[in-house]
């Protein structure tokens, strides 16, 4: 292969200190193989923190979000508002608040017809207690359209045992979280007994079992028909406490859910503003990565200043001859130069095909048995973007690192050194 | 032809005292002149010579090589200028270990880039046939002894036909054998019409120079030609 001269003795000079040449790669190597492997796991469980969180949480969740309001009390006409009279109310509690949304069955109908909008369900959601023998435990119950939260949140994948649909040919059906039928000893067919806030008592037969993979649902929640749930806590049939609401393009939400906000009058929560914390984590876990790997990379740069320093204290003879033979400052820069550089993509290329083996050999191990997930895998991400990253800030930190050494040799004046 | 001329050149060394090295030094060479600069240590003549060879730059007065006045270029144009124009032999060879002889014989032509590979291939070996050492062109040349060395080096400073060969103490570092080679490699060279300005205290050596410079703190003692018959005697001691 011909090479230009300066390249030629770059070669001849990496060649010839192979052990320290390839000593300085593997710090770039291994600088870059963590970056890859450490970024890849962080990207996958933020993924998958992210993926479990939108599989509970619907675009948008419009709800009514009450205030107490006390402006007005009882104590006014008790008392009749008099000017010289001053009436204080220790403590005021509300009498009468209603939870639900008016007009709900309107609301859905018209946000059905907005554009954007995919899949609209209707909820009544309340707090139950199962009645387990002489042990009640706390659950969570959620009355819907069963089809439509199919809709929303694809229940039909989650499901252990039965089908959504099951919940409308069962009499009194409900479907419970795995976890929760496991504790409650039931399993499909069964009958299971609830118990409402207002004290009424239902029974229910299980129509199947979901998992959503986070065991605060799995634990806890079932879910019953719009009916059942309604008759369970003595409400009428248009009583809806929230509406959940699945997009065509989910990134509309931020925007869309102020304006449905304004257009109902009731608060109405985008997936992002919901999961504010989720996401702050990731955040977090991002820096975490980044910082790390900047950080082994940095000290791989270090290692290759050193290295060139020391190769360059060794070669002022060389400068010197070569620059009496008229080998100007931008060839000593260059065959210098090209060493940390060729050190920097040969390492560099090594430390992706590392992180790649090490990312890929993770993502193979299981992940060990979770109370509160459910993963079978260690997750890892798979980004080219983050190859190309990796591979760009490797050369340009060599590159750095090369470059004072480099700039150091063409400053060698070579009469002080042939003179001896 | 003047090949070389240099004007009222000072030096001034600032450590560790300040101290003028060369004193007002004027001198011209003629294009074929073989001159051997002789002086005991400390007289300036290593001082003058890398002053005259462009490598050392911190000077006052002029120096014209080839008719450029070199005086005052930048230090890449300086650089490019030995390349094409000066050809180095050193005291100490300073042959680049890691390549073979032709390698290091080849290097300065590469650089200058004028010749195909090929043709300066074939140039390097001719060089190194001049020297007698062809047979040694693919060895190492950390691998070469001292004398080896120096003829390859002497073959590198050929490579580019420079206008002037510059030679620091040639056979300073060197036992007789290699010596009486190295002087029989300058006769021929002064032979073959090359300019040559060469530092030593060798007297044998500038013996067979044309002219001799002496030096004498920093200013030029004596200008003369040498005398034949007193080599001779000197030789027979």
């Amino acid at each position: 292969m011909k090479l230009p001269v300066n390249l030629k003795i770059s070669k001849v000079h990496m060649l010839s200190r192979r052990k320290q040449t390839v000593v300085a790669m593997l710090g770039v190597t291994f600088g870059i193989g963590m970056f890859i492997l450490l970024i890849g796991f962080m990207r996958g469980m933020n993924t998958f923190f992210e993926d479990l969180m939108l599989s509970v949480t619907p675009d948008i969740h419009l709800y009514n979000d009450y205030k107490t309001d006390f402006s007005s009390s009882v104590t006014d006409r008790m008392y009749h508002r008099q000017q010289d009279r001053w009436v204080v109310v220790h403590h005021p509690k509300p009498k009468q608040i209603n939870l639900n949304l008016k007009n709900a069955p309107g609301i859905i109908e018209d946000l059905r017809r907005q554009p954007g909008v995919l899949a609209v369900s209707a909820l009544v959601s309340s707090q139950i207690l199962f009645n387990y023998g002489p042990v009640q435990l706390a659950g969570m119950a959620d009355g819907v359209d069963i089809l439509e939260e199919d809709r929303v949140f694809d229940l039909a994948a989650k499901m252990k045992s039965g089908r959504p649909q099951d919940l409308l040919s069962t009499a009194n059906g409900i479907l419970l979280g795995y976890k929760l039928a496991k504790r409650l000893n039931v399993t499909t067919g069964d009958m299971v007994t609830i118990t409402a806030p207002s004290g009424i008592q239902m029974r229910f037969r299980v129509a199947g079992t979901f998992q959503f993979g986070i065991a605060t649902v799995d634990d806890v929640k079932a879910y019953l028909n719009l009916s059942g749930m309604q008759q369970l806590l003595g409400k009428n049939a248009d009583y809806i406490t929230n509406i959940r609401i699945k997009l065509q393009d989910m990134k509309q939400a931020p925007a869309l859910a102020p304006q449905l906000a304004r257009r109902y009058g009731y608060k109405a929560d985008d997936w992002e503003t919901a999961n504010a914390a989720v996401r702050a984590g990731n955040f977090i876990r991002d820096v975490f990565a980044y910082v790390l790997s900047f950080t082994m990379l940095l000290v791989a740069g270090f290692g290759i200043y050193n290295i060139m320093n020391l190769v360059i204290a060794g070669k002022m003879k060389d400068i010197a001859i070569l620059k009496a033979q008229g080998f100007d400052k931008n060839d000593i820069v260059q065959i210098f130069l090209s060493q940390s550089v060729m050190i920097g993509v040969l390492g560099a290329s090594a430390g992706l095909l590392l992180g790649f083996s090490l990312s890929y050999a993770l993502s193979r191990v299981p992940w060990p048995d979770d109370e509160y997930m459910v993963i079978s895998h260690f997750p890892v991400a798979f980004d080219a973007n983050y190859y190309v990253l990796g591979a760009v800030y490797g050369v340009l930190t060599t590159l750095l690192a090369g470059l004072l050494p480099a700039l150091k040799a063409a400053r060698v004046d070579p009469v002080a050194i042939l003179r001896g | 032809m003047e090949v070389l001329k240099a004007t009222n050149l000072n030096k001034f060394f600032y450590e560790p005292v300040p101290f003028q090295v060369l004193h007002n030094i004027s001198l011209t060479i003629e294009q074929g002149e073989f001159v051997a600069i002789m002086g005991k240590s400390g007289c300036g003549k290593s001082t003058l010579l890398y002053l005259l060879s462009t490598l050392d730059t911190d000077y006052e007065g002029t120096i014209l090589i080839n008719g450029v006045q070199v005086t005052g270029l930048k230090e890449d144009e300086l650089a490019r200028f030995r390349n094409e124009h000066i050809g180095f032999v050193f005291q100490f060879h300073f042959l680049l270990p890691e390549f073979t002889a032709l390698e290091n014989v080849m290097m300065p032509a590469l650089k200058l880039g004028k010749l195909s590979e090929e043709e300066i291939r074939d140039k390097a070996i001719e060089r190194l046939r001049q020297m007698e050492m062809a047979d040694h062109a693919h060895k190492l040349s950390a691998k070469l002894s001292g004398g080896q060395q120096q003829r390859v080096a002497i073959a590198r400073a050929l490579i580019n036909d420079p206008n002037i060969i510059m030679a620091d103490e040639p056979t300073g570092n060197l036992d007789s054998g290699n010596t009486e080679i190295i002087y029989n490699i300058f006769n021929l060279l002064a032979r073959q019409g090359n300019t040559i300005i060469a530092v030593t205290h060798d007297q044998d050596f500038a013996a067979r120079s044309g002219r001799i410079i002496e030096m004498v703190d920093g200013r030029i003692a004596r200008s003369y030609t040498p005398d034949s018959k007193k080599m001779a005697a000197v030789r027979g001691n």
